[in-house]
């Protein structure tokens, strides 16, 4: 079907579209953006099958072709994370049609969760740069006011930290966009590969530059270290159906887009992926150190969060195939375990009316809520990596590829923060969860006399709308880690294809690009930068060429 | 004239930085769209200053006069001109319903995100935390 790889973008476009015109009809915005993301759930997985039988799928918008018009590429990276976007999407759609306020809800709150889907996808589906820019600004509009609808102080505050962030790192986007405009001529990601790898040598080391203010544009967007502190000052502050489907979701964009520009763009430049190499590692024990040091459930999640993007961004910087692969994994884990954390603080807010494991209000949850604990359990286990659960395979993924490429000390950084991981969800578990409501002796006694017999019920009634979500989740996290081999399987080819980017070029340009890409690969061979180009040839033995050990 | 525009949007980043060190909200606002701007001119300096025609192809012809301006970065600032205007209309009224509810305009006082303890009216006041 010629239409299918954009579907994904134009089906939740449409149901934000509908949604907008029947707000004053009670309901209708909720179930148009219900069954919207349900469609664009199959439009995605239709896609998705689509890639894996039979490679690239290319739209020219338009009918404007090669590096003119406006081309939709999905490969079947993009189409796995398409997917992602849309079930996110539905979890939080169900999740919040009880969990947040109906002023909230009558202002337009599902049409713009719509919005939001739709410019994730498109970023995961364009093939355009600038394109990808347009889609970046759709998506930030709409979670700007996902952010800041209600108008809490708080909300605001954070919200103008978040916003002010993101548009200095659209304007760089931007102006990287209008350099590497100028240098080649092109803005067609395919182009641009082509391009790129035939410059002239007097332009190389500009070109070099200009690629690395685009990785950190999209460093801003992704949370990397030095750059990730808008995240942790603005994602605790909404609702937490926004707070899970933003961390799920839109980090996730940025590391997407650093995957283009490392493997497609700037396929073989080392002197970019070993320095994300560094700044992944340093990203990993900074954000997971700062989680270790909270005690408040949405603060822990949002330091975790950065650190989980080290992850992906490690996998994307070692740049093999089976790292390409293993950082799908990862992504597709991190989104499920992390939404579904922030939808279980939610359960625990409305069981105890608090999530401060220094209010002795939330303590004892095991005694009262044992299934909410265990749904907790499972997936705090599963964002730490225990086996057999979906973080362990995604983690050992990571490593694995880490370990191929003889990456030792960005290896080093992840186990140790994994243990840390591990150390800080076990606290919220002991603290929140296992500790005994009253403890005698305690000096703050009274004062919580008077608070904890209205909150402890031991029988909340908890909405199915917000249980449901959770308890699917939990199950997927499970699910991916007993049946890892078939989801590998997927993502190994997902990782091929992403790697491969001649095939891509070819899908977009046609065979006689391809052929100017390879013939510059070719020349460029005894510069040691193209081994990348050449997928599966390096002997295990010979230390790869790609990966020397950063030095911190 | 392209040392004169490299001067300009040079000036342009230097004023928006300067302007988005300020700890004024108003500052930052205006800070951003001049950062646009600078934006904007880079795009249409690295596009290709030259002295030519409009690129539109005239009646009775398939091309345009052989040497014509490179449409692209055109329409790439017109594009970028519009969300930007977007963006900074929405941030404006962000500004201004952070002034109203914060009562300050100094960006150092925006520490709520940081500091509160708890998230619940009705929750332990901050005496907690040592224990």
């Amino acid at each position: 079907m010629l239409l299918l790889p954009a579907l994904p973008i134009i089906i939740p476009l449409a149901a934000a579209i509908l949604g907008v015109l029947t707000w004053r009809i009670k309901r209708a915005s909720f179930l148009i953006a219900l069954i919207g993301s349900l469609a664009h759930m199959a439009a995605a997985a239709a896609l998705l099958l689509e890639t894996l039988a039979h490679g690239h799928g290319v739209l020219h918008v338009g009918g404007w072709t090669g590096p003119v018009g406006i081309s939709i590429v999905a490969d079947p990276f993009g189409a796995t994370l398409a997917l992602m976007a849309s079930w996110s999407g539905l979890a939080a759609i169900i999740y919040s049609r009880k969990s947040v306020d109906a002023a909230r809800q009558h202002r337009f709150y599902f049409p713009l969760i719509s919005v939001l889907l739709a410019g994730v996808s498109g970023a995961f589906l364009t093939g355009d740069l600038f394109n990808l820019y347009v889609w970046f600004e759709v998506l930030l509009m709409s979670s700007f006011v996902l952010l800041s609808l209600g108008g809490a102080q708080r909300q605001l505050q954070g919200a103008f930290k978040y916003v002010t962030l993101n548009l200095i790192s659209s304007a760089l986007f931007l102006i990287s966009a209008g350099l590497i405009y100028g240098y080649v001529g092109t803005l067609n990601m395919a182009d641009l590969a082509v391009r790129i790898a035939n410059a002239p040598e007097s332009i190389h080391t500009p070109l070099l530059i200009v690629g690395a203010l685009l990785i950190f544009a999209f460093s801003i967007k992704a949370a990397l270290f030095p750059l990730s502190f808008w995240l942790p000052a603005s994602y605790h502050t909404p609702p937490l159906a926004i707070s899970g489907l933003f961390a799920g979701l839109l980090t996730k964009v940025g590391v997407f887009a650093i995957l283009r520009t490392t493997t497609l763009i700037f396929q073989g430049e080392l002197w970019l992926t070993n320095t994300l190499l560094v700044i992944a590692s340093i990203t990993m024990l900074v954000g997971v150190l700062g989680a270790a040091s909270q005690y408040e459930f949405r603060r822990v999640l949002v330091f975790h969060s950065i650190s989980q993007v080290g992850y992906m961004v490690l996998g994307v910087a070692i740049g093999t195939p089976e790292a390409l692969a293993a950082a799908l994994l990862f992504i597709v884990h991190h989104n499920i375990v992390k939404t579904n954390l922030f939808f279980i603080t939610g359960l625990v807010e409305r069981v105890r009316g608090s999530t401060d494991l220094h209010a002795t209000g939330i303590r004892g949850l095991y005694a009262t809520s044992p299934a909410l604990s265990i749904l907790f359990l499972v997936t705090s286990m599963a964002l730490a990596g225990i086996p057999p659960l979906s973080g362990f395979v995604a983690k050992l993924a990571i490593i694995k590829a880490g370990f191929e490429a003889q990456a030792w000390l960005p290896v080093a950084a992840a186990l140790l923060t994994s243990i840390v991981t591990l150390y800080s969800m076990i606290k919220l578990w002991s603290e929140g969860f296992l500790r005994s409501p009253e403890r005698p002796g305690q000096e703050h006694h009274t004062h919580h006399d008077l608070h904890a017999p209205a909150k402890v019920n031991p029988y909340p009634k908890l909405p199915l709308s917000m249980v449901a979500p959770c308890v699917v989740l939990s199950l997927a996290a499970v699910a991916i880690g007993i049946f890892a081999g078939p989801i590998m399987l997927i993502c190994n080819r997902a990782g091929e294809v992403a790697f491969d980017r001649a095939a891509y070029v070819k899908a977009v340009l046609g065979s006689e690009s391809a052929e100017l890409l390879r013939d510059a690969n070719t020349i460029n061979t005894d510069q040691e930068t193209s081994s990348h180009d050449v997928p599966f040839s390096l002997p295990a033995s010979e230390p790869a060429p790609s990966m020397p050990e950063p030095t911190p | 004239m392209n040392l004169v525009m490299a001067l300009l949007t040079g000036t342009l980043f230097a004023v928006a930085i300067y302007l988005l060190l300020r700890r004024s909200l108003v500052y930052t606002l205006l800070g951003l769209s001049v950062l646009s701007h600078a934006a904007n001119l880079v795009i249409f300096t690295a596009g290709g200053l030259t002295r030519a025609t409009p690129p539109i192809v005239l009646a009775g012809e398939t091309a345009p006069p052989t040497p014509h301006a490179d449409p692209l970065p055109q329409a790439l600032i017109l594009t970028a001109i519009v969300i930007s205007f977007g963006v900074l209309a929405f941030m404006m009224a962000l500004m201004n319903r952070v002034f109203k509810t914060s009562d300050t305009d100094d960006t150092d006082d925006l520490t709520i995100t940081d500091i509160e303890p708890t998230f619940e009216p009705e929750a332990t006041p901050t005496s907690e935390h040592q224990h």
